[in-house]
């Protein structure tokens, strides 16, 4: 059974009731049972009833994150290496209506970009190559060689590309792929297609069912998501923590990292978040996860504030990028590529600054998480030995 | 009080220390120096084996600190071997931490994977010193596969929720011919002195004194608590009695 036949258990609007009409007697009682609640539970704590209760979750989430990760948080840089895209993803910059720029930088491009990354100074060994969905331009062989590119440089490579077929992620891992991201944007079917009207990812479950391709592949981690604020939240976080509650216990051998990908209300013209959301939202989303499950990744991007990121240090989150650049080329030339980026960043800061806020609620930045030479590839030789 | 030895190697203390989850690796070198260890594990995923300038070795760069390298991160005995043998080559030790936990959630150590890679190990000239459930009759295995010492688990990593495991620990240093130490799970000093007095050659503790609010404080009190509990395993401590002891012996009539 994949996730696709596992969740039809599961009403969207059933749900959406259910979280609705939680109480504050439902959220005290969830919040007796300390970590690891299962998803329903977990339904009760991102209601409306448990927003009056933050402060005692964020209580909660830190205690079990100190716990488990103790006072680290580890950094990881994302690089963009091709914008070209044929979804037409209503709320994205890369969509393909949008006239914008379009490039897929050259191996040589790459080598320079991981080049300029380290040139800054900081001790990068994780990196996020991100992608538009554009098979023709940015395929799998290509995302195998630019692997292999960022190798000589990191130890972690990670992929938020296109979903793709269980041996394409068997080869990637052969080259040193360690984790890769797939959001599935929103779990609600039937308003899916309205976001996704046409290009392959219209396909809601090719897309849902990616984390089983990838349990199936042996993923070393999975990063899941939704793109806050597209539908209801709060339902959506439900099926989310569902998704990863089934993962944990399918795919045992592999992590889960979430993510929270966050439409933001702008001035002017573009795409409006349905359901618009606060950082104090947020935060509820942030500890709830953590109480879902005190080993999963909880990972923070530069799309939110300093203050926020700041903030959040010990409640709960884990990773965090820095420093990041959004458009293909815009480490080795910002001038030049600006105008080619997916979204801008809210933290902008050097990445100095954002290790010193770090330093300074008394944590230590981690910035290598694992070796290239732990991959299975390497390991297969002398796997083959009796 | 005698000297424990693992493999070819006196140990100076019988606390081991883990490097993860500090602050800094200015607490964590302190804390090290503090707990008086003379073994400290490192993740071999989490340090540089390229370069020659790595914060985290170079904070433990310290008169009589032995490396434990760990294999943490590889998902069967193929990989563990690699890496042991990577970890040899960079940090010039043949001693191996072996810790082979595919399960992501719990890192529950995998006795399959362990055993034959323990084997391999051992062969290849490794003091290996194997992390594993308590299980008696895996000890016993890995003893026979060429295991240098056993380091069951007290409960789930990072738990701090103590000697869980107590009735099987206590059947393991019962029996077993090498060196039993306590690894995982341990969350205070006292529980540290229980060990060691129940007869534990040494214990391992990471998380308990990462985490706590005075780090070298806590490496002080452990090391105040396994030494404690070791001399009271010398002393032999006096045996608990459910009842007092009878005035009138049932046995008396013999002497009749």
């Amino acid at each position: 059974m994949t996730f696709y036949e596992y969740k039809q258990r599961w009403d969207w609007d059933k749900m959406t009731r259910f979280i609705e009409k939680a109480t504050a007697a439902d959220v005290e009682r969830v919040l007796a049972k300390g970590v690891n609640v299962s998803p329903e539970d977990f339904a009760v704590l991102v209601s409306p009833a448990a927003a009056p209760y933050l402060e005692e979750m964020a209580r909660a989430s830190a205690e079990a994150t100190r716990r488990r990760f103790g006072r680290t948080m580890q950094l990881y840089i994302p690089l963009y290496i091709s914008n070209f895209c044929t979804n037409h993803c209503i709320y994205c910059g890369f969509n393909c209506k949008n006239q914008i720029g379009r490039v897929t930088l050259s191996q040589e491009q790459i080598e320079r970009e991981a080049q300029a990354i380290q040139a800054d100074g900081h001790p990068f060994k994780h990196i996020l190559l991100v992608t538009g969905e554009s098979p023709k331009h940015a395929g799998v062989g290509y995302m195998a060689d630019s692997i292999d590119t960022v190798s000589k440089y990191f130890d972690q490579t990670s992929i938020e590309v296109q979903p793709l077929d269980t041996a394409d992620y068997e080869l990637l891992m052969e080259h040193g792929l360690h984790t890769v991201c797939v959001y599935q944007e929103t779990y609600n079917e039937a308003r899916y297609p309205l976001y996704h009207p046409a290009g392959r990812k219209r396909d809601y479950r090719y897309r849902l069912e990616t984390a089983d391709r990838l349990g199936q592949a042996g993923i070393y981690k999975v990063g899941v998501g939704n793109l806050i604020g597209l539908e209801n939240w709060r339902t959506d976080a439900f099926f989310t923590a569902l998704h990863i509650h089934y993962i944990q216990t399918r795919y045992w051998r592999t992590k889960c990292s979430i993510s929270f990908p966050r439409l933001r209300p702008f001035v002017g013209e573009g795409f409006q978040p349905n359901y618009p959301t606060t950082e104090r939202d947020l935060l509820q989303l942030i500890t709830a996860y953590r109480l879902l499950s005190e080993d999963l990744e909880i990972s923070l991007s530069t799309r939110e504030s300093p203050r926020f990121r700041d903030g959040v240090i010990e409640l709960g989150v884990t990773t965090m990028s820095a420093g990041s650049k959004t458009a293909p080329g815009g480490y080795s030339d910002w001038e030049q590529c600006k105008e080619l980026e997916q979204f801008s960043v809210n933290d902008d800061r050097p990445v100095s600054e954002i290790v010193d806020a770090i330093s300074s609620h008394n944590f230590e930045v981690v910035w290598k998480d694992w070796d290239l030479s732990l991959n299975r590839n390497t390991s297969k030789l002398s796997r083959n030995t009796p | 009080m005698e000297q424990l030895k693992i493999g070819g190697h006196t140990m100076r203390s019988r606390l081991f220390v883990g490097t993860g989850k500090f602050a800094s690796n200015r607490v964590m070198a302190e804390a090290v120096a503090a707990s008086g260890s003379g073994l400290v594990t490192v993740a071999l995923k989490r340090i540089d084996l390229k370069g020659d300038n790595d914060d985290m070795l170079q904070a433990l760069r310290l008169p009589g600190i032995e490396l434990l390298p760990n294999t943490s991160g590889v998902r069967d005995a193929g990989e563990a071997v690699f890496a042991a043998q990577l970890a040899r080559e960079a940090l010039g030790t043949d001693l191996i931490k072996l810790e082979i936990h595919p399960d992501q959630r719990h890192l529950m150590p995998d006795a399959v994977e362990t055993l034959k890679a323990c084997g391999e190990l051992a062969k290849d000239g490794f003091t290996v010193m194997p992390y594993i459930h308590a299980d008696p009759v895996l000890c016993k295995r890995l003893e026979d596969a060429g295991a240098a010492c056993v380091m069951p688990l007290g409960a789930p990593i990072g738990s701090n929720k103590g000697l869980a495991t107590l009735e099987f620990l206590r059947i393991i240093i019962e029996q077993s011919n090498v060196p039993v130490v306590v690894d995982a799970g341990i969350g205070t000093p006292s529980q540290a002195a229980a060990a060691m007095e129940m007869g534990a050659d040494a214990v391992l503790v990471n998380t308990a004194i990462a985490v706590a609010g005075d780090p070298v404080a806590m490496a002080l009190a452990f090391k105040m608590a396994v030494e404690a509990g070791h001399k009271a395993f010398e002393a032999g401590t006096a045996p608990v009695r459910e009842s007092a002891s009878a005035t009138s012996p049932l046995t008396s009539f013999l002497n009749d």
